[in-house]
């Protein structure tokens, strides 16, 4: 299973990666960050392929994949 | 933060000063990703005018200049010319390079001198609280065309070719991978190199032209009206309309480059020279 890592302070809450990624693996938090923003949080991690697409699309960098080690 | 971000950025310039959701942030993390690919931070130069975009470079942990508005390609051109070795790269808006900057960007062009010039076309001055800009869609509403734009916008990569740029590519927000693959194709193509990288605006140019304050929507609409180089050929020109053809549009190699020619030049002056002097 991937890890999805969100930085709560550079993350500005635009929901760009909620949108783009192909699996619906991210969701909208509930809790907001110490800047006020609703920032979202992996919903599905196994659902998780690692495209990328969130970590690469992100304007803040504040998205980081990290892949499983028992996979590769 | 990600661990590319963490190495190459500035922390003490951080947050960005962009919007939620703006794309010049998308265009930031392909560059980095890009530098760190080809591990050139070391020797390399970035040029920023003025304007949101321009403010890319100024994140990034390495030699900057943030020059006047317009003219971050007159001062990349002098830089390049200086110190050839260096990788020079221009971050430039839709308004500073084709408005303020459209003279110096052609000339550029036509010298074909090797830097690579991203331009993020988000279709309005964003920052000085959206005007019209030389990229705004025919009739669409800004804060100084409130009835709509009367004028044809410029199509930036066509200016490109036809100004004798060597390297052009089109690519959006939305395809950040084939962006960041461009971006690597420029840097390693020796001559001039302009990749457009159409981004959003969503406090600006989304509130006022494309009715819509949300960036994901923005994406996707961005998204929506591309269409790649490949399948454009295959469509009927009615079929085009409304939409922009991404991908490498022009590509040409062996064109006597500027700072090449002209290093050579003044070898064979100086050669001459001394044999006077004798």
């Amino acid at each position: 299973m991937n890890r999805i890592i969100i930085d709560e302070i550079y993350c500005k809450g635009c929901h760009i990666c909620i949108d783009q990624c192909p699996k619906d693996v991210l969701a909208v938090s509930e809790k907001r960050s110490p800047k006020g923003y609703l920032i979202p949080y992996a919903l599905r991690p196994e659902d998780c392929t690692g495209c990328m697409m969130c970590e690469m699309i992100c304007p803040d960098m504040a998205i980081t994949v990290e892949a499983s080690k028992n996979e590769k | 933060m990600h661990p590319i971000a963490e190495k190459y950025l500035r922390k003490s310039a951080l947050p960005t000063i962009f919007c939620p959701g703006c794309g010049h942030g998308t265009v930031l993390n392909s560059f980095l990703r890009v530098v760190d690919d080809l591990g050139i931070i070391d020797n390399l130069s970035l040029v920023g005018g003025i304007g949101c975009s321009s403010w890319v470079p100024v994140f990034v942990n390495t030699d900057v200049i943030h020059t006047l508005h317009g003219r971050a390609i007159a001062a990349a051109t002098g830089l390049k010319l200086a110190n050839p070795q260096r990788t020079v790269m221009v971050f430039s808006g839709d308004g500073d390079c084709m408005g303020i900057g459209g003279n110096h960007f052609i000339h550029a062009c036509r010298r074909n001198i090797d830097i690579t010039v991203i331009m993020m076309d988000n279709h309005i001055y964003g920052m000085t609280g959206g005007q019209l800009a030389p990229t705004t869609p025919f009739q669409s509403k800004t804060q100084t065309s409130p009835y709509g734009n009367p004028e044809m916008p410029f199509d930036a990569c066509k200016v490109a070719i036809a100004a004798g740029a060597t390297y052009v590519a089109r690519w959006t927000t939305a395809h950040p991978r084939e962006l960041a693959k461009a971006i690597k194709e420029g840097i390693r193509h020796k001559g001039f190199s302009f990749i457009q990288a159409v981004s959003q605006c969503p406090t600006q140019a989304g509130r006022y032209i494309y009715g819509t304050g949300d960036p994901a929507e923005m994406v996707k609409m961005v998204k929506k009206s591309s269409v790649r180089l490949a399948w454009a050929g295959k469509m009927s020109p009615k079929e085009l309309e409304g939409k922009m053809v991404v991908g490498t549009l022009y590509e040409e190699q062996g064109k006597p480059e500027l700072s090449e020619s002209l290093y050579a030049m003044m070898k064979g002056r100086k050669g001459q020279h001394e044999q006077n002097n004798h």
